[in-house]
């Protein structure tokens, strides 16, 4: 277990560092400008263009010019040009909002999207399995940003049923919070709900041919006891992992999200840099959230082969 | 009974599917729509994409209206009520026609979203068979390359890419591209995509080298070349198409965020995604310039994921995964949004 642990966690490692390459040469190797021109942003003057060049090094040599950002991003001293202030600093205030968001949209798409897989699975080929199959395709063809448009201009400017805007802490007033948060929430987790409903919809469909069923049945249990107790529980476990894999896809949903709604997380953070052309912002939140990411499904890999060690074993047979 | 080839046979069950059916008309209508741009600008509107008509006045049942009001409101829809100028209205500040917009901009989500989908099956299609045919340590380096790329956030890589390159400009050997290119954007969401797509490819080539045909294609004398393009390509047919289809329709919504955001399809192109980032800051006051063109990237996404799905349900009966599998979940890999 241990072992697997450590392995896991190594391999992590690694894949860090790759990105932290990729990030380096996306803003700095690829483009073909000069990109001290980048990051001092739009109001750019020749000083303030030759201060950086300095500061970043970028006369120097590639890997050293590698050591001078990563040091900037992870020492907490880059700062964005364009706004003048410190960007790990305004990452940090931005994360219960964006935590907030992220955890309540995940809440919302898993319950919604087991009940909805259940319900269909149950009554497969019925008139609710077909409404859900609408549902769920129209979900994931909706562009997120523009359904966070239309719910903020028709339920929050034209009918006042929502609140607007900025964060209200949770310790502040928990109500406050939840309402504020309300509409991003189930605007971030609608396009989840149809997919997760059909995965689980067709493992439970699967499930249902398995041999333990028929003896569960044969046993003279109970329709419902059998698909809670016997279907829906052996069909979770992918739905499980999957849910691991996808929360960290939600940092990129979050940004429209927040952007959109005026939430004042991360998400707007980066979509005020993005529409600003502001590189420095962009440039952390992308190293940071694609390392929370492989951190985080690394963790939830191996607390997955602590619950079911036939991992471990595919692992190894790779 | 003559035999039918499998292709028959996908395209008769194909034929049944009324739903599938009726979303290709949908989508073949929003071609046709957006293919009728030149002629609608030409003869109808009679102006450009781009044209700014911000001090000018048009002509609505007899009355004069000014294009852009004195706070800088644009005029709404007057439908037929100007002979077809500003059908669905201004755009802005600028007085753009909505509609000509509309349909130039289409153009480009569709360009965007079916020559990146191509290139990148192209791709993963290439490294897929070099690595599930030669395996070793070809298939190492081609496998772990992509999933570095894979473990990267999809929109997070996307749009650190847009913003670098929106910047900076591309230059790589003898490709030059300026930084408000088109090629920029479908370069960027091919790159990113190239992953979901070489990941299953070369799962199913590993599976198929084991197969009789290639064993007998090889006793013949047939070269590696021979074995991956002749022989195992083909049998890939049905799985490329399926992940063509499904593929557009994601890249399209990547599109439309990314140009949402203004790290996508740059000025003085527009694409339905470039026309919700500038309508939504007019939200308050004319929501129809949100609404319509989310509405005709909903329309086209969601027929394209229908008519996809059907394909898949006619050309592989068997398989159990519908929908979902689009994103890669069937691979358990997760979703790539």
């Amino acid at each position: 277990m241990a072992r697997f642990a450590v392995r896991r966690l190594a391999g992590a490692a690694v894949v860090m560092f790759a990105i932290s390459l990729i990030v380096f040469a996306i803003f700095n190797v690829i483009p073909s400008s000069d990109p001290a021109v980048s990051l001092a942003g739009k109001n750019a003057t020749p000083a303030l263009i030759a201060g950086i060049t300095e500061e970043w090094g970028l006369d120097e040599s590639l890997p050293r010019q590698y050591v001078t950002m990563m040091e900037k991003i992870f020492g907490g001293d880059l700062i964005s040009y364009e706004g003048r202030e410190d960007v790990d600093e305004r990452i940090l205030e931005g994360v219960p909002a964006t935590f907030s968001l992220c955890i309540g949209a995940a809440a919302i798409w898993m319950f919604f999207g087991i009940l909805f897989g259940y319900l269909s699975a149950v009554r497969s080929g019925g008139l609710l399995d077909r409404a859900l199959t609408i549902v769920a395709v129209t979900g994931i063809s909706i562009p997120v940003f523009w359904l966070a448009a239309i719910f903020l201009n028709y339920l929050t400017y034209k009918t006042q049923l929502f609140p607007s805007g900025t964060y209200v802490p949770f310790t502040e007033s928990p109500f406050e919070w939840a309402s504020h948060l309300f509409l991003p929430w189930v605007t971030l987790a609608i396009t989840y709900i149809g997919i997760y409903s059909r995965v689980l919809r067709s493992n439970m469909l699967d499930a249902m041919k398995e041999d333990y069923v028929r003896t569960a049945r044969a046993k003279g249990l109970s329709e419902r006891h059998v698909m809670t107790r016997h279907v829906l529980r052996n069909s979770l476990a992918p739905i499980v992992t999957l849910f691991g894999l996808d929360f960290g896809v939600l940092l990129g949903g979050a940004i429209v999200v927040e952007g959109v709604f005026n939430l004042d997380g991360i998400g707007l953070y980066t979509f005020e840099s993005l529409i600003n052309q502001d590189l420095p912002p962009v440039m952390a939140v992308v190293i940071f959230g694609a390392f929370f990411i492989v951190l985080f499904n690394a963790l939830v890999d191996i607390a997955y082969a602590y619950l079911d060690p036939r991992v471990k074993l595919g692992e190894s047979a790779q | 009974m003559a035999g039918r080839s499998p292709w028959y046979l996908a395209y008769r069950r194909l034929r049944r599917n009324r739903v599938a059916l009726g979303f290709s008309g949908l989508f073949v209508a929003i071609v046709v729509f957006v293919g009728a741009a030149p002629l609608w600008a030409n003869h109808v509107a009679g102006t450009g994409p781009n044209a700014t008509h911000t001090t000018e006045k048009v002509e609505v049942d007899g009355e004069s209206r000014e294009v852009v009001n004195r706070e800088g409101r644009p005029i709404g829809p007057l439908w037929l009520g100007a002979g077809g100028k500003f059908f669905l209205g201004a755009d802005g500040r600028l007085g753009r026609d909505e509609m000509v917009r509309l349909m130039y901009g289409g153009r480009i989500s569709l360009f965007v979203g079916f020559l990146s989908t191509l290139i990148a099956i192209v791709l993963a299609t290439t490294l897929g068979l070099l690595a599930g045919y030669y395996r070793g340590w070809a298939d190492t380096v081609i496998s772990r390359s992509l999933d570095v790329i894979w473990a990267f956030p999809v929109t997070l890589l996307a749009i650190a890419l847009g913003l670098a390159l929106a910047t900076g400009g591309l230059q790589v050997g003898p490709l030059d591209l300026s930084s408000n290119s088109l090629w920029i954007p479908i370069l960027i969401i091919a790159f990113v995509y190239t992953p979901y797509m070489a990941r299953p490819i070369r799962g199913e080539v590993l599976a198929l080298r084991e197969k009789e045909f290639v064993e007998a294609a090889v006793s013949q004398g047939a070269g590696p070349l021979r074995v991956m393009f002749g022989e195992l390509l083909p049998n890939l047919g049905s799985t490329l198409i399926v992940f063509f289809t499904l593929g557009v329709a994601q890249n399209m919504l990547l599109e439309s965020m990314l140009s949402f955001l203004g790290v996508g399809v740059q000025a003085p192109n527009t694409s339905w995604g470039t026309m919700i980032g500038e309508g939504f800051e007019l939200i308050s006051t004319a929501p129809l310039l949100t609404v319509i063109p989310g509405t005709m990237i909903l329309l086209t996404v969601l027929a394209i994921n229908i008519v996809g799905d059907g394909l898949r349900d006619a050309l592989d009966p068997k398989s159990k995964v519908r929908i979902e599998a689009r994103t890669g979940i069937s691979e358990s890999q997760g979703t790539a949004v």
